[in-house]
């Protein structure tokens, strides 16, 4: 059945909510929602498990960490990706080290849902595309749905799993529809999605990224370049696999991320693919990220700096030559 | 400031007070030892002078309660409960650690006895705790939690965010002021504008001063912030005055080009010891004799000895045990 995203998320929610007491929500306006995805929850759950918070992100973090250690299921929601930064000390000093600290003694089943990307004149603060730097900090779970199916499945997988876990929310993409799988729908961590398969090049999207990419794709196809289009739909853990043996048959790689150039979730996967797959290579691997630049207020300035189906289609037919 | 007017701990308290304290000095002051003369892989935070104060406040709590300690959080682990062996062991970087040497000195945890863990930053704990008693309230149980933490962490800006949500949400949580006058090298007073307390007191819940040298007045004020949390009735402040007698860590003299206390100051403070005076009060009121107390020291000092032999003959972490402690299920693979 088709669903918006925000929907097919906000299914996921009530579903896993009603499954298990201990799966708890609380953050920054859970009740009104402006994303929607945690539209109607406190009505069906109450108040003791759904709660508005104050904007204390840093806080709210940590309390996540020992609410969980404390044995709960609980699910913040940060509302913007940006926000990561404001709780630094809890996800990277705490919520990332803690199970290692304790030589394996805290076990942290949470999930934070963060908003992110730029495209809606947000600013600088508002549009960042933070999975980078949740990768880096290693313990951390990060998954980026691109469609309401994933965006299902994969919050279901992270409620359940007894890791911390990010689920990064494409940003502007609530009323998009989407297939939905009825009945219960899990989609496993660390399991990419192969969208469409050619033998010219691997395009590896992530995110938000997807949709670009998939028109880039088709017309490719239609100019007679055929391309295995990616989406690892995990950053952590990521499937190398799946990118590694489509790259031995294509010989070529593009990957697109919505994150700032240096390194980014695409600089990894390059440096992987060149690393483990260099003898198959026929031309370096190939980034299509944003540039080391703040994604600016201004519609067209922010535009041009974000990744787009035109730019992902000549990186294809550069390395295609 | 001590409130002589509460109602105190009875003689067995009282005994299992010393016994905590006495513990708890003996495995530090060999940690001095053995750190001083580089025996330990990392440094030491030590909690000689504040005993009092862990034993006055985990006396009242039960395996289930929770407590989020510092840095210097030896006390508060062992006051809680945690195994002296498994502590040792883990400062000396031993797979027999209680955090299976992945943790060291700053670390030291215990799940199983609610002891969500010392804390490398500086009120790094406090958000836990307060989600530990999150956890406790939906419980239902009576549960509480107990966020130790030190004067250099009220100057955190989350100290504020944790007294406002525990306050609006009503919270089983104790927030734990250990006030030892120091925040690493830098006296409290030159960086610190107006009260500690005063700031919890604008939260609207009741905050209380107490003498952290005095372990009975600890423990009775403890007793009245401890209970009103299970009750129900929300979470409570209370502001321990102590001292630090050790540096902000072991062999700091070394790093540094002059003191930065006067050594008379720290005279005083010696002579205001939580235990000496303890077991002043407790041998002159019959609660223990010497006899009782020189088997205490006698009895540590074995147990002490016996961690100390058995962390060093322990074996080391194989050197593939951290990335498999990461995630729960998966060991993190080598990509480069």
């Amino acid at each position: 059945m088709k669903k918006r995203y925000a929907a097919a998320i906000n299914e996921a929610l009530h579903e896993e909510m009603e499954r298990d007491e201990r799966v708890i929500l609380f953050g920054e306006d859970v009740e009104a929602s402006m994303f929607g995805d945690t539209a109607g929850l406190l009505d069906r759950f109450g108040s003791r498990r759904v709660r508005n918070t104050p904007i204390s992100e840093q806080t709210l973090a940590g309390m996540a960490v020992g609410a969980a250690a404390a044995g709960y299921r609980p699910v913040l929601h940060l509302m913007f990706g940006n926000f990561v930064y404001t709780a630094m000390d809890a996800i990277g000093n705490q919520m990332a080290r803690i199970r290692l600290m304790t030589g394996g003694q805290m076990t942290l089943p949470l999930t934070v849902i963060a908003v992110y990307g730029g495209g809606r004149s947000s600013a600088a603060q508002h549009s960042d595309a933070p999975h980078p730097v949740l990768m880096n900090l290693g313990g951390i779970n990060v998954a980026m749905p691109a469609n309401s199916a994933d965006g299902k499945g994969l919050l279901k997988a992270a409620i359940r799993d007894d890791n911390p876990c990010f689920f990064l929310e494409a940003g502007g993409r609530g009323a998009e529809m989407g297939e939905v799988p009825d009945g219960e729908h899990i989609v496993p961590f660390g399991a990419a999605s192969v969208l469409r398969e050619g033998k010219d090049a691997t395009l590896v999207a992530i995110g938000t990224m997807v949709k670009h990419a998939r028109v880039a794709a088709d017309n490719l196809a239609a100019a007679g370049i055929e391309v295995d289009l990616i989406d690892p739909r995990t950053m952590v853990p990521l499937d190398y696999a799946t990118i590694l043996a489509s790259v031995k048959k294509t010989g070529r790689l593009v990957v697109v991320d919505e994150a700032r150039d240096s390194c980014s979730a695409a600089s990894q996967i390059c440096a992987v693919v060149a690393g483990q797959a260099f003898s198959a290579l026929k031309a370096g691997p190939a980034r299509v990220t944003v540039p080391d630049v703040s994604l600016p207020y201004a519609p067209v300035a922010e535009k041009s700096l974000i990744p787009n189906p035109e730019r992902i289609e000549a990186r294809v037919r550069a390395l295609i030559g | 400031m001590t409130k002589t007017n509460l109602p105190g701990p009875a003689p067995d308290q009282q005994r299992a007070m010393l016994r905590t304290m006495k513990l708890i000095r003996a495995m530090e002051s060999r940690l001095s030892q053995d750190s001083l003369q580089g025996l330990l892989p990392g440094t030491v935070h030590l909690y000689i002078g504040q005993e009092a104060v862990a034993a006055g406040v985990c006396a009242h709590l039960k395996d289930d309660d929770k407590i989020t300690s510092t840095h210097r959080g030896h006390g508060h682990f062992l006051a809680k409960g945690g195994s002296p062996a498994a502590m040792m062991a883990e400062i000396h970087g031993k797979d027999t650690g209680v955090c299976r040497g992945m943790g060291g000195s700053m670390h030291v945890a215990d799940v199983s006895k609610g002891i969500l863990g010392a804390n490398g930053i500086v009120a790094g704990g406090m958000a836990i705790a307060t989600g530990a008693a999150l956890a406790a309230q939906l419980d239902g149980k009576g549960g509480v939690a107990v966020a130790f933490f030190g004067d250099g962490a009220a100057n955190e800006g989350v100290f504020m965010e944790n007294l406002n949500i525990a306050a609006v949400w009503n919270l089983p949580l104790i927030f734990m002021c250990e006030n030892n006058g120091y925040g690493e090298f830098t006296p409290a007073h030159t960086v610190t504008a107006g009260r500690l307390i005063d700031r919890a007191r604008a939260f609207g819940m009741p905050c209380h001063e107490v003498d952290g040298n005095d372990a009975d007045a600890v423990w009775a004020t403890a007793a009245i912030a401890i209970e009103r949390a299970r009750a129900g009735e929300g979470p409570s402040y209370i502001e321990a005055a102590t001292y630090r007698i050790h540096g902000h860590f072991e062999a700091e003299a070394m790093m540094l080009k002059k003191p930065y206390r006067a050594a008379e100051e720290i005279e005083a403070w010696r002579g205001r010891d939580p235990i000496a005076a303890y077991v002043a009060r407790l041998t002159e009121a019959g609660v223990v004799t010497p006899e009782d107390v020189a088997d205490l020291d006698e009895e540590f000092a074995e147990v002490v000895e016996k961690a100390v032999a058995d962390a060093q003959a322990a074996p080391l972490p194989s050197n593939d045990l951290a990335a498999s402690l990461m995630f729960t299920n998966r060991t993190v693979e080598v990509m480069a």
